[in-house]
């Protein structure tokens, strides 16, 4: 077997590690496993456009951003803080215990659609969160602010991740199907998306948890 | 019947706007880069495809090359002070979200609305693509809600639009790129070469072990390649199905479904996976691009131990 290939692998995990414009390591790493497997540099500048070219529909999500940004130059994100810090007892931590289990119970039901970086994150839960943190804990220094964005768009991902399979007319449990279909298995999907409920039990468990330590430390950054 | 090519013009028609707006733009000191990358992205939403794979492909290397260089720079479009935004958040209210909510609200009711009546049988959308197709009909919605309410000045959402995606910078593509070096990875014969090597490392006999060695091949492969989908039929061919399933009588619905959830942890851990890690961290403009990432870990390794858990329990115990 030809491992040459495997090269291109590589070029990708030392070019993120070195920093490099990610587009440039994604790209050379393209041309290096196309050459590498024997094909000619015509043939891989035309198997990467045809494929950029196929997945344009991953980069339509953006035309979201006009309606986003009319809305934030009207106070978008201030009313969203508003919001929050007219709630008792709201704390950065329950407010994402919330959401991660109102982003898992949607996705369940297969609305994925429901949440999301630029829409919900960006916008509503992340600015959300950092007036949470703020109201209980104080002004945050700089790097403990990025903590909590960052820590919003964690608990969109894990809300995501660990409760769409739960939904059995979704691509990845199909694709499941498919797989074990073709060898043999064939399964109905809902037998399939069932066993994504331990899964999505202990995803809450342990996100939760942290997002409640993540409270506790923050008390204590307190002086 | 409405098809991506209706939806690939909407877009391209967005990004045509903003390379106009970015070369207008005298207070950037970049806006030409910025011109040629929007203006490069808008041709390939709307002439990509009939141009061809080379054309498409150079399209590739121009794009790479102007972001490569560093031409791409921050925009500042004028809009409103924080002063102002507070004061009018007080005037306007709650009613702020409701322009926000109409997308989800539109691509969620409409999906299901479509599927379950009988206007599915009307073929208005091409099959299986109305979500994403509905997510672009709520936009438009939102859009002129938020514009018939807030009247403000006609370039405004073209503008604050601009300042998002440049905020953003060449972060917006890297998902769609991401997705291409997966097909190039596939025509290139990467997976085999996985599964190759995962099938070699297996201990014979020990059912634990390969259970770990399936998770751990899931994970990292994901982390590879940015997404579990390519890694799953991978790995599933390679150990989960002969081995798991056929040699040692594992359930294959526990071993399919958890796999791939295994494969999710990896997912947390890998700027890979742009959409859900990389972009965010520009959109939230942290400082640190891997910030969203650093988040993750300490739920996606428990979580993968679960997941090894779960396929031994569910899939060895529980069903012999």
């Amino acid at each position: 077997m030809n491992y040459w290939p495997l090269i291109g692998i590589a070029l990708v995990v030392i070019g993120f590690a070195l920093k490099f414009n990610p587009l440039l390591v994604v790209v050379g790493a393209a041309i290096a496993t196309g050459l590498l497997a024997g094909l000619d540099p015509v043939s891989v500048i035309e198997a990467l456009g045809q494929a950029f070219n196929d997945n344009r529909y991953i980069s339509v999500t953006w035309i979201i951003l006009p309606v986003i940004g009319l809305l934030e130059r009207y106070g978008l994100q201030q009313r969203a803080r508003g919001l929050i810090e007219s709630v008792r007892g709201a704390t950065m931590g329950k407010l994402l215990v919330i959401y991660l289990a109102f982003r898992q119970l949607t996705a369940a039901l297969g609305m994925k659609d429901i949440g999301g970086h630029p829409q919900a994150v960006r916008p509503l839960v992340a600015p959300m969160a950092e007036a949470a943190a703020a109201k209980t804990h104080g002004d945050l220094p700089e790097d403990e602010r990025q903590k909590v964005l960052a820590m919003s768009a964690a608990t969109d991902n894990v809300g995501l991740f660990f409760g769409e399979d739960i939904f059995f007319a979704i691509a990845s449990i199909l694709l499941i199907q498919g797989v074990f279909e073709a060898a043999g298995y064939p399964m109905t999907p809902l037998q399939l998306s069932v066993w994504a409920i331990p899964t999505a039990i202990c995803a809450f468990l342990i996100h939760s948890s942290r997002l409640m330590a993540m409270d506790r430390r923050l008390g204590r950054l307190k002086p | 019947m409405i098809t991506y090519e209706w939806l690939y013009i909407l877009s391209g028609i967005f990004f045509a706007i903003w390379a106009l707006l970015s070369a207008l733009d005298r207070s950037n000191g970049k806006r030409w880069g910025n011109a040629a990358f929007w203006g490069l992205l808008a041709g390939s939403f709307l002439f990509g495809s009939h141009i061809g794979d080379f054309a498409n492909g150079v399209l590739v290397l121009a794009l790479v090359a102007i972001a490569g260089v560093g031409r791409l720079g921050r925009s500042d479009p004028p809009t409103t002070t924080l002063e102002e935004r507070l004061e009018l958040s007080e005037l306007k209210g709650n009613r702020l979200f409701i322009p926000a909510l109409i997308v989800p609200f539109v691509a969620v009711v409409g999906t299901l609305a479509y599927n379950y009546t009988p206007l599915s049988g009307t073929g208005l959308f091409e099959p299986r693509r109305e979500t994403l197709l509905l997510f672009a009909i709520g936009v438009l919605v939102a859009l002129v809600v938020a514009m018939a309410w807030l009247r403000p000045p006609a370039l405004a959402p073209a503008q604050e639009g601009r300042r998002l995606l440049d905020s953003i910078g060449w972060a917006a593509i890297l998902p769609q790129m991401l997705a291409a070096l997966g097909a190039v990875f596939a025509l290139a014969g990467v997976g085999d070469i996985i599964g190759s090597l995962a099938g070699q490392v297996i201990p014979e006999g020990s059912v634990i072990l390969t259970v770990i060695v399936y998770a751990l091949g899931m994970a990292i492969f994901t982390m590879i390649m940015g997404n579990a989908f390519a890694a799953f039929p991978v790995m599933a061919a390679a150990i989960g199905i002969p081995l798991l399933v056929q040699a040692y009588g594992g359930n294959p619905a526990v071993i399919g479904a958890v796999g791939m959830l295994a494969g999710f942890c990896g997912t947390l851990l890998t700027p890979m996976a742009a959409n859900f890690n990389i972009v965010p961290a520009a959109l939230l403009e942290l400082d640190d691009q891997n910030g969203v990432i650093k988040q993750q870990v300490w739920t996606a390794i428990p979580l993968w131990v679960c997941n090894i858990a779960i396929i031994y329990i569910g899939g060895f115990l529980l069903w012999t």
